[in-house]
């Protein structure tokens, strides 16, 4: 009898997950297919290559802002990624003290900033000092977007691993360091790559930040002291717009935009190989 | 040896000084831009309803209001349907599915706030005013919650948005925590006999608790946070209401609906009180979550 | 991946190139389109590439007080004093009118409002459109009872000021309750977010009304009302409308003017200009030069586009004025030519 009643709370509750799957998966895929029946129709190798045209002015694209959030994000990426892996390191290897603990607290809070008072944060800190906006100010702030994703994900993905794959390495006479760098969080790795993507993702899509740090560029642009393009500023100034075909371009980059993020992933999973544990 | 480990701790220890030194300098910047908007208003300005740029009267209750109402809701909608994705996935779904939906759903965080606050104000907007809102009113509009027409924007859609847009980040991160757990342990349950859910609450669960919570917390951090996408669905009057339905105001609404367009020396500094009150409120409640909660379910 | 990342990081830091000369500006959204354009044929026969970004009014003059932007553009003017103060000379480039819009199923372009009677549904005294307030001034017009939603912005905005100041100075009530600023604290009404935001709302909801730049109506096709003006007339916020209310308003030499209820039989009452601010000192001399020609670019050959794009052309001694002032610039004390 009590078989019999927890076979049944069984797939009761296995039916409500699958249900919750389904629930949520129905609205993100609901979202995802509106961008991408909206941005497919306006999709053409032309929004890759050429610049933004005014209204009146037929075609164009927004190439520039392409490769700005590239490199925004390679900028926030090279700063935000190797702080947030330490940061986490931190606290699950060196930690158990006052600092840890508000490492981990602080973090919490610092994800729950609104990014548009982080960018004016760097406007303060860097644009008015350098008196001009630029890539730079634009990368740091993102960076700090990235950074609690990325230390909170290394650390809960640490806490995982089983002491025992330490001690057996320091058994072996393998120093600290060492144990962590080639083991630990190799060991930890899916965890903290998908740590990196989420936050990668989330950056790429961040536009408030922006506004007072990179601003944007309807021009090409590389220049790390200048303004530059990102498709995020893009997409909130054509969207807003009164023009029709501004606005089509709009859905159109936001494609552009998960599709980088999509291809962005599948090198990520491709390069730290696949996790086989089952 | 020696030396590659103490020059690794000094890194290690540099990279959390950095995220503690950010968080002290936003709160210093915070407080110091605040300091005209407090020295005017005072405390009346946590519970005055009425923010008048023109007679320059600010006050932030409806906004503190509207932020904890909107995330509250977001957080019961996607945490409950995030977990189940992530048990979905972790636990249930063939190989080749997971490796596919979850790279779809780490993707949807990539989609810019902005796309969302679309979503929500075309296609969720008149679904709660024509179909959702009338049909909850007939079951629940009893309740002072469902009552007032719906006209689609308001607390409810910037709660559904809200939690539609911090689901990739619950989900991704309870999964990889769920993944993490040794399949030895759940295999000594299977042995013990028990039912796969058993396995998942007391195996699976058991052990991410802490992944779990933190997965929570980060999905909290980003709902309260949010500004593009709010600002669109929540209507933006700056009022107090308990009706789902009705519109209101957020913290961050009323930040980016404002500061661009900020010219007055007194109003930047309401607006970042504002946004110091927000850091206040971030505080307490993650405070008390990590205090009380964390080490509840870490302890039991 | 490793190498990928240093080259990548080469190519950045070695990319410190001379390029061609970038002037950088920022603020006001409502001539963002027009300015698009602008920029883009001004690149073309100058070969000087002017960078403009959309940020808002507000913003735009806190980036040229900082000195971050070569020039700062706002749809609100900025006073004199705090002109002199910020040492800014401001200049308007170029002008529009704000249409009220509407949704009212079965009734077109047309609908004609007094001044009053837009203060009074703006305050909530008017709350179906068939009230005899609106009815008794559209005897033709089959007007069905239906609720007025009022459609506002809830972001700052200059046309929000504009719109304001044309209430105030209508309704000694609104005057008192209300005010005028880029950003009020409404008595009733639902917030859009920006022009595409109030047009979003009039569009979906029966029975709404709001403001639009006309541009904004135009592109949505939206149906907009005929506005009495001082002179008793009702007229469109149509281009030679809004010429005559610019004709009629006097100007003054530091350029802070609201242009609306202008007298003359033609004018449409809701209309504004829309600015330019740059430094008095330039610290660059050839990005001086540079702006000095842009304006006269613009005030030479920029009126064909504008009127293409639905927006209002200065009236000549407007610009005239406007190049006067433009001479206060300077360069390490000295004028520039």
């Amino acid at each position: 009898m009590n078989y019999r009643r927890r076979k049944t709370t069984n797939y009761i509750m296995l039916g409500i997950c699958i249900a919750a799957f389904f629930i949520g998966a129905i609205f993100l895929f609901w979202i995802l297919g509106d961008v991408f029946l909206k941005g497919i129709k306006y999709i053409n190798w032309k929004l890759f290559v050429e610049l933004p045209k005014p209204p009146g002015i037929p075609e164009g694209g927004f190439g520039n802002a392409i490769l700005g959030t590239f490199i925004l994000t390679i900028l926030a990426s090279i700063i935000g990624i190797p702080i947030g892996i330490m940061a986490g390191v931190y606290v699950t290897e060196y930690g158990s003290g006052k600092l840890a603990w508000w490492t981990k607290f602080l973090t919490e809070i610092l994800s729950s900033f609104p990014t548009i008072i982080i960018g004016i944060f760097i406007y303060i800190l860097i644009v008015v000092p350098m008196k001009t906006f630029s890539a730079l100010s634009g990368g740091i702030a993102l960076s700090i977007i990235m950074l609690p994703v990325i230390a909170k994900s290394t650390e809960e993905s640490i806490k995982m691993i089983p002491v025992s794959v330490r001690e057996a390495s320091y058994a072996l006479g393998v120093p600290k360091w060492r144990t962590i760098l080639r083991i630990v969080i190799p060991s930890a790795g899916s965890g903290i790559v998908t740590g990196i993507m989420m936050s990668i993702a989330r950056i790429m899509g961040e536009t408030a930040p922006l506004l007072f740090t990179s601003l944007n560029n309807n021009y090409w642009s590389y220049k790390l002291n200048e303004p530059i393009g990102s498709l995020t500023v893009l997409i909130f100034n054509y969207a807003t717009s009164p023009y029709e075909d501004w606005r089509n371009m709009a859905w159109a980059a936001a494609l552009i935009l998960v599709f980088i993020v999509l291809i962005l992933n599948i090198i990520a999973h491709i390069y730290t190989g696949k996790r086989e544990k089952r | 040896m020696r030396i590659g480990d103490r020059i690794f701790k000094i890194l290690a220890v540099f990279s959390s000084l950095i995220i503690v030194g950010l968080v002290i300098g936003l709160f210093i910047e915070l407080l110091v831009t605040s300091i005209p908007s407090i020295k005017k208003f005072g405390i009346k300005f946590i519970i005055d309803t009425v923010w008048d740029p023109v007679a320059e009267k600010f006050g932030a209750l409806p906004a503190i209001y509207g932020t904890l109402v909107t995330s509250l809701i977001s957080l019961l909608i996607s945490f409950p349907i995030s977990i189940g994705i992530a048990i979905f996935l972790s636990e249930l779904s063939p190989p080749f599915f997971r490796r596919t939906l979850s790279f779809i759903i780490e993707l949807l965080g990539a989609v810019p706030s902005l796309i969302y606050g679309m979503w929500g104000l075309f296609t969720l907007s008149p679904l709660i005013q024509l179909k959702v809102g009338p049909f909850l009113q007939n079951i629940l509009g009893f309740l002072p919650f469902f009552q007032g027409y719906p006209t689609g924007v308001g607390y409810l859609n910037a709660g559904v948005v809200l939690s539609i847009m911090i689901i990739p980040t619950i989900s991704s991160l309870s999964r990889e925590v769920f993944m993490a757990v040794p399949m030895d342990q759940r295999e000594a349950g299977y042995a013990l006999g028990m039912t796969k859910w058993e396995v998942i609450r007391k195996v699976v669960l058991g052990n991410a608790k802490s992944g779990i919570f933190a997965a929570g917390i980060l999905g909290l951090g980003r709902a309260l946070g949010e500004a593009v996408a709010v600002t669109m669905v929540i209507g933006n009057f700056y009022n107090i209401s308990v009706s789902l339905f009705s519109p209101g105001v957020t913290i961050t609404s009323v930040i980016i609906n404002e500061f661009v367009e900020a010219v007055g020396g007194l109003k930047i500094s309401a607006l970042i009180e504002l946004a110091l009150i927000l850091f206040i409120i971030t505080f307490f409640v993650m405070g008390f979550a990590r205090y009380y909660i964390l080490r509840r379910i870490e302890n039991k | 991946m490793k190498r990928i990342l240093i080259l990548v990081l080469i190519l950045l830091l070695v990319t410190n190139v001379k390029a061609a000369m970038l002037l950088n500006g920022a603020g006001a959204t409502f001539p963002y389109p027009l300015y698009a354009r602008w920029f883009y044929d001004f690149e073309k026969i100058s070969g000087i590439k002017v960078n403009y970004q959309p940020i808002g009014s507000g913003a735009g003059i806190q980036q040229i007080q900082a000195g971050t932007v070569d020039f700062g553009a706002s749809d609100s003017p900025l006073p004199g004093k705090d002109q002199q103060a910020s040492n800014l000379i401001m200049i308007p480039s170029v002008a529009g009118g704000i249409a009220i819009v509407y949704n009212i199923p079965g009734v077109g372009k047309g609908l004609k409002l007094s001044r009053e009677v837009i203060a009074d549904i703006f305050l909530g005294k008017i709350k179906t459109w068939d009230d005899p307030k609106i009815t008794s001034l559209n005897p033709n017009m089959k007007i069905p009872k239906i609720n007025i939603t009022v459609v506002r912005r809830s972001d700052g905005s200059g046309t929000t000021d504009i719109f304001t100041h044309f209430l105030s100075l209508v309704s000694p009530e609104w005057k008192e309750k209300v005010g005028a600023g880029t950003s009020v604290n409404w008595i009733t009404g639902i917030g859009g977010r920006g022009n595409m935001g109030v047009a979003g709302y009039i569009k979906n909801i029966v029975g709404t009304i709001g403001y639009l730049e006309l541009t904004y109506a135009v592109q949505n096709n939206l149906p907009y009302a005929m506005v009495k003006n001082k002179a008793g007339n009702f007229v469109y916020p149509e281009i030679p409308n809004i010429e005559a209310a610019l004709e009629n308003f006097p100007v003054q030499k530091d350029f802070y003017v609201y242009p609306i209820d202008a007298k003359g039989k033609d004018s449409y009452p809701i209309s504004g200009y829309t600015f330019l601010l740059i430094r008095k000192n330039q610290g660059n001399l050839e990005k001086a030069k540079a702006l000095i020609s842009l304006v006269n670019w613009i005030y030479k050959e920029g009126d064909k586009t504008a009127k293409d794009l639905y927006y209002v052309p200065l009236p000549q001694k407007v610009k005239s004025m406007a190049l006067e002032r433009l001479k206060e610039l300077n360069y390490q004390g000295k004028p520039i030519h």
